[in-house]
């Protein structure tokens, strides 16, 4: 090796590269700092991500719209909406911590891949602070994860597999949905009141996480009512045609045919079960019945007059009677001309819940969130259990309503539907048959349906 | 082993440049202008162009070389996830493990397929090959849910074993301590780039991949397949058994796949079904035609131009377009507004179509067909390295 005797031109270049070394740190920030995405200028981004191409796009663009509303209303444009009837009143329409609400919109294409590009591009190019939305529990427990890795807060739009806050749960993550258990729990009593205790059924199930969930919740439910359970055939997703899966139905010997279906998939088998004529059909001496589990105003409207007497659940209908929904469905009509579904609600409330969390917790920290909406307030009556605590809250259009600390799943009564026999309008194809209240549809954090005594939400993240 | 001819030897470096300078090309306009949605420099998408200009330089490897149309690639992009995924959660985040078992069962998976469908040639060929990627994706999706965790994909849970992992491991895919997600960031002046490891790493990876590919093509293997795509009845006709030859292609053209989706995991640790779908396996042969099949650099245009179009134009909604044109009179405002609206956000898939169809009918030979012209116009007689890169269209 060969050193050079210092000269000054060497020295020069030296000198000149020691100090642009000592002048980087002062360029480059490295990943330290607070929080992710903390917003410094005068304005906050929140990111919807929801369907806007493939099969639940429809739901999707609704989602989309209830957001754009919420964001209206926390900066003070528009009538306010539920935050006029929201029990926090921490929201004054003055944006969230006085900072303006931005968002920006991705496509999920109901992927779970495309679904997780889209919200890491909102979080590491836009900046996002939270993440909401989204149609299908394989896609919410997707970007839930995703969200908690990266330590921004997800709040869940429709899902309604028991896993997003079953074995799925994520400290950074919130559901303000119903679950599969939940409308198990709701409909059993309801169909064997109407349809008596004696029934047999016959199931076709989306095959894939959330029509097994659904399939195990209604199975254990109507079985404690003394029905019994012919066979669950599983149907592959976007069959599209189902005749061959029908076809076996009646022969089988069962009274019950129960569509654990969503979306185009819901339409297309009830729809092709009607026109089969199954319901004109008598089995073991009684009328042969059709139930869909989980129900959605956009499904039925695709499903027509099939609809008509058919029974499922809801996490809230336009409807209800009561403040909040009565201000939702006024400011959601005037500006789109047509009531809001209940995804919309959900996407809506978890908006402005999320906002009330930040205002609570004075700050955009996810860590302080989660605190914020994890907040003892009370619980709810009637039942004895020590996970039964949580931030209780009212004036949402869902009654009163906790979000479970123990999980960070909502609570509240659950809506059991009927298609309605004689429509006066387009919007006006279900009824509400009954409320059942939260005590009839609780169960415990460790509930073997939900991950059992495995299940924790581990640590929130803030991506520090 | 012989030395690179010196043009390739620049069109490498030039390749080696503009991959690690990426972070700064693709972040052109200041942060806070109105262009600044036109920015791609951010870790998840730049990521997302080295790999799928993997994914496309191995498909280019079959398609582009022996004409033979796979439609089946992306079963092997899955089988290399769900590969790094598994290695995550048995022995750790370390992505090593897991993108050398990517390669290898995808090259497994590959010799596997390959050896049935390669007994047909043409569309008979894409059949088979279509029909084993859909019958894996329909067993990843339901039945081998045990397996895969059918549609929600197959994560890392807590109570995973991860056999490898010491009390101070990062959290997150690491390669030896450096985690994929860790990013520096430059301010200057009003521009901000961010270096992403993730995006070095697979950065290196794909110019590694780059230069076996560039061996491949100039390589006496390389010309015996392009003398399949010519006219493999005079192959066979002469003595020469094709068929090895075309097994072998097949099989590195599925470790290419296999990488990239073991890259895919590595980026983000998840591992979906959807992966596997007929449209991924679309996907990389339009990536490949309208860069320009045949070419070495054109699949990996394409990769990006696909890419790009799905991550920043999709992301023009509505109120996007209002603010733009926000100077024009009301009425006019709107009338723009709505004329453009379906091209843009939801509908960039239409504008892709279009821009496909406009490539496929004017330029046969791809955007780098496109680049050659332009060169020619402007009076270059003998083309430089990048565009000599033999430009055969794809049929």
């Amino acid at each position: 090796m060969k050193f050079d005797k210092i000269n000054r031109r060497s020295f020069i270049k030296s000198s000149a590269v020691a100090g642009a070394g000592l002048a980087l740190p002062t360029i480059f920030t490295s990943s330290a700092r607070a929080y992710l995405n903390e917003p410094k200028g005068s304005t906050v981004k929140l990111g919807f991500n929801v369907p806007q191409t493939g099969p639940y796009a429809a739901e999707g663009m609704d989602e989309l719209r209830a957001q754009q509303l919420a964001v209206e209303h926390l900066n003070g444009e528009g009538d306010g909406g539920m935050m006029n009837t929201f029990s926090s009143k921490t929201l004054k329409g003055n944006g969230i911590l006085g900072k303006k609400v931005e968002f920006v919109s991705g496509d999920t294409q109901t992927k779970s891949d495309a679904a997780r590009a889209s919200a890491r591009s909102m979080i590491e190019k836009d900046g996002v602070v939270m993440i909401n939305g989204g149609s299908s529990s394989g896609v919410a427990v997707a970007v839930q994860g995703l969200c908690q890795e990266a330590g921004i807060i997800f709040m869940a739009g429709l899902t309604h597999s028991n896993d997003t806050t079953g074995k799925d749960r994520k400290a950074n993550g919130f559901r303000h949905f119903f679950d599969a258990y939940m409308s198990g729990a709701a409909l059993a009593p309801v169909l064997a009141k109407a349809y008596g205790t004696d029934r047999k059924f016959y199931m076709l199930t989306s095959d894939y996480t959330w029509g097994w969930t659904q399939a195990d919740s209604m199975k254990t439910f109507l079985e404690e009512k003394g029905w019994d359970m012919i066979k669950d055939v599983r149907t592959p997703v976007g069959a599209g045609d189902f005749s061959s899966y029908i076809t076996p139905v009646l022969q089988s010997g069962a009274d019950v045919l129960i569509l654990n279906h969503y979306g185009g998939d819901m339409i297309n088998s009830l729809t092709q079960s009607v026109q089969f004529g199954l319901r004109d059909k008598q089995a073991n001496g009684k009328n042969f019945e059709i139930v869909v589990p989980l129900y959605s105003e956009l499904m039925a409207e695709g499903a027509g007059d099939n609809i008509k007497g058919v029974y499922g659940s809801m996490n809230w209908n336009w409807q209800l009677d009561n403040p909040g929904t009565k201000a939702f469905v006024k400011s959601f009509g005037e500006k789109y001309g047509a009531p809001p579904s209940n995804s919309a609600q959900t996407c809506y409330v978890q908006t402005l819940l999320y906002a009330d969390a930040v205002e609570r917790a004075g700050t955009f920290d996810p860590c302080g969130v989660v605190a914020a909406l994890e907040e003892n307030t009370g619980s709810i009556a009637g039942i004895d259990s020590p996970s039964n605590k949580g931030f209780m809250f009212d004036g949402m259009g869902t009654g009163k309503t906790m979000y479970r600390s123990a999980d960070h799943q909502c609570f509240k009564d659950v809506l059991v539907m009927k298609g309605k026999e004689s429509p006066t309008n387009k919007y006006d194809i279900l009824e509400i048959v009954e409320t059942t209240p939260v005590s009839n549809v609780w169960y415990e954090p460790d509930n073997e349906m939900f991950g059992g005594k495995d299940a924790s939400l581990g640590k929130c993240n803030s991506g520090a | 082993m012989t030395r690179l001819s010196r043009q390739d030897s620049l069109f490498l470096l030039l390749v080696v440049f503009l991959t690690l300078a990426t972070p700064i090309l693709l972040q052109p306009f200041p942060e806070g202008s109105s262009l600044a949605q036109f920015n791609a420099g951010y870790p998840d998408l730049m990521q997302r162009f080295a790999i799928y200009g993997i994914f496309a330089m191995g498909f280019n490897i079959l398609f582009g070389l022996t004409g033979y149309l796979s439609f089946g690639h992306a079963a092997f992009l899955g089988v290399g996830s769900y590969s790094v995924v598994w290695m995550y959660k048995l022995l750790g985040f370390n992505v090593v493990p897991g993108l050398i078992l990517a390669v290898i069962t995808s090259g497994i998976f590959a010799l596997l397929i390959g050896y049935i469908s390669l007994r047909r040639s043409g569309i008979y060929f894409s059949i088979l090959t279509l029909a084993f990627a859909q019958m894996s994706y329909n067993l990843a999706y339901s039945v081998f849910t045990p397996l895969t965790n059918g549609e929600t994909g197959l994560q890392v849970y807590g109570k995973d074993p991860q056999y490898l992992m010491g009390p101070n491991s990062p959290n997150s895919p690491h390669f030896f301590g450096l985690a994929m997600i860790d990013s520096v960031k430059l301010h200057l002046a009003g521009w901000e780039f961010t270096f992403n490891i993730g995006y070095y790493f697979t950065a290196v990876i794909a110019i590694i991949a780059f230069y076996i590919a560039l061996r491949i093509f100039r390589s006496p293997f390389g010309l015996m397949l392009r003398a399949i795509k010519t006219n493999r009845t005079r192959l066979d006709y002469s003595g020469v058994n094709t068929r090895p030859y075309m097994l072998t292609a097949f099989v590195i053209s599925g470790m290419y796949a296999g990488l990239a989706g073991g890259l895919l995991a590595a980026m983000d640790p998840l591992a979906g079904a959807e992966r596997m779908q007929w449209t991924a396996s679309g996907e990389v042969v339009l990536m490949t035609i309208l860069g320009g099949a045949g070419t070495l650099m054109g699949p990996i245009l394409g990769a990006g131009f696909i890419k790009y179009f799905e991550n920043i134009f999709s992301k023009i909604n509505e109120s996007v377009l209002h603010d733009w044109f926000g100077w024009l009179p009301h009425g006019v405002q709107d009338f723009v507004v709505a004329v453009i609206n379906p091209f843009v956000g939801e509908g960039w898939h239409l504008t892709l179509g279009l821009i496909f169809v406009l490539v496929v009918v004017f330029l046969p030979g791809g955007i780098m067909e496109g680049f050659q012209r332009i060169w020619k116009a402007f009076g270059r007689k003998s083309v430089d390295s990048s565009a000599q890169t033999e430009l055969n269209p794809a049929e």
